[in-house]
């Protein structure tokens, strides 16, 4: 029977949670570096049981570790993440130039095709690549260097890139999204990049609609419609029917459009999921009710999904990588909370319960639907 | 289980205590013993730390520029040895081996 693997990413190490095709009785295991921060743990696509794991410590700095065996051992592999070059400036806080520092790996991306090949999204934002199985780290430089990179600035939680989508049908087209510069698309395998941040508003920047700066939270994408992508912004949920050429507002009817995650069912494109906060300066569920919002039509209508979350006293945060869905035939929702908690829901967010309530905060979670 | 010193040309067995996080990343528990060659400096201890260990590399120091890294201590002789060049001489009793070097993380965080 099939099943599923949940990998969490937390402020005090790694969680592996197990399910059958079920979901209803989970095996959890972990910590795995427990102490350590991880910011994210995704599995590869070429090969399920290798499984990448970022551990970050503000003593210790960057640990990469990888398991060939479904996360049961891990061996550290390459950990040295140097700008190509002579590395320049962004802004700091304060307007001032600042130099490019590696802080930590906020996010990796493996190679639909090739196990060995592996992205990782860093703070000070760069995107680094190996095709080594993680023994060395190499910048796509073309990405800092298109132009715009003197102007980035930092978001509150660093200037991190986040998101990085691997076209499932053009092997050429890589999306990435910063904060706070926006989202950036390369056509050649991310060897030359631009801004895709057209129709994007944001009031908290000196020019709302200007080519970069933007606050970009989390874009997702289906597979089956690669050019179609849906973005969390800090403020505004975003669609882009082009490949990110331009984008069009679909907050609609969202009681607030500020949030972190989104992402797409597997089988149904036009149906995505966001779990609105409310505001910027609370970053916590409106009323203390935890609601994930579903939309069926692709944005612009959404409907709010309550059955089994808590809907009093609930003051969590999800952050941006802490949404994943499962390739079951009742697609998987999940996400995990900064008070701990991770959530399923087997139904398409129908229903839901909490697989785990006293984890560490949640940084991260992915799900693999396995054989 | 503790780090067997191995017989070196002029070497001098240096011990050596890390923090918890290290050992386990290295895989290792109790104090090390290392073989320096030449002068005794946090830098050649540091050196011979990472060939032994390569998971260590960047954990301490930075890959490049060797800095230590910010909550990053060293400690030796009940002396905090942090702001000394790690191309000075290490207090004799260390490079003797009758006190350890300690590289301590900060206390800090939450």
């Amino acid at each position: 029977m099939s099943g599923v693997r949940v990998l969490v990413g937390t402020r005090k190490g790694a969680f592996v949670l197990t399910a059958d095709g079920k979901r209803e009785r989970w095996d959890v295991a972990g910590p795995h570096f427990g102490g350590w921060e991880i910011y994210h743990v995704k599995g590869s696509p070429a090969a399920p049981d290798r499984i990448w794991a970022s551990q970050t410590s503000g003593w210790f700095g960057q640990v990469v570790q990888r398991s060939d065996d479904g996360g049961k051992t891990w061996e550290p592999v390459g950990n040295q993440f140097t700008y190509d070059g002579v590395p320049g400036t962004h802004q700091w806080y304060d307007g001032t130039a600042h130099p490019w520092e590696f802080a930590r790996v906020w996010h990796f991306e493996p190679s639909h095709g090739d196990p060995d090949t592996v992205y990782a999204g860093v703070e000070d934002a760069a995107l680094f690549r190996s095709n080594d199985g993680g023994s060395t780290w190499h910048e796509l430089s073309g990405l800092r260097g298109h132009g715009s990179g003197p102007h980035w600035q930092p978001g509150a939680g660093g200037m991190c890139l986040h998101t990085i989508l691997l076209d499932p049908v053009n092997a050429q087209r890589i999306f990435v999204a910063i904060s706070a510069a926006g989202a950036f698309r390369s056509d050649d395998g991310g060897a030359t990049w631009k801004p895709i941040n057209r129709g994007l508003r944001s009031e908290g920047i000196p020019d709302p609609n200007a080519e970069v700066g933007h606050c970009v939270h989390r874009i997702a994408q289906h597979r089956t419609r690669p050019d179609v992508l849906f973005m969390q912004k800090h403020w505004d949920v975003m669609r882009s029917d082009d490949g990110g050429d331009t984008w069009r507002e679909v907050s609609g009817n969202l009681p607030t459009d500020f949030g972190f995650p989104i992402d797409v069912h597997a089988h149904e494109p036009e149906t995505v999921y966001v779990v609105p906060l409310k505001s910027d300066s609370e970053r916590y569920p409106s009323d203390g009710s935890l609601r994930v919002y579903r939309s069926r039509s692709g944005g612009d209508e959404w409907e709010p999904l309550t059955k089994g979350l808590p809907q009093r006293d609930c003051w969590v945060n999800v952050l941006r990588d802490a949404m994943a869905v499962d390739t079951l035939d009742d697609c998987g929702i999940y996400f995990g909370t900064t008070g701990g908690q991770v959530y399923v829901s087997p139904d398409g967010g129908d229903t839901w319960r909490a697989i785990v309530q006293t984890l560490p905060p949640v940084l991260s979670l992915e799900v693999q639907t396995l054989p | 289980m503790t780090d067997v010193p191995t017989s070196g040309g002029g070497a001098r067995a240096v011990r050596l205590v890390l923090p918890a996080h290290l050992r386990k990343l290295s895989r290792q528990s109790g104090e090390l013993v290392l073989q320096v060659a030449g002068p005794v400096t946090i830098a050649r201890v540091l050196d011979a730390l990472e060939e032994r260990h390569p998971v260590l590399r960047g954990t301490i120091r930075d890959h490049v520029t060797r800095k230590r890294r910010p909550f990053v201590r060293f400690f030796a002789c009940e002396q905090d040895l942090s702001h000394d060049s790690t191309d000075d001489p290490l207090p004799d009793a260390v490079a003797r081996g009758d006190e350890p070097l300690l590289v301590v993380g900060a206390m800090a965080g939450g």
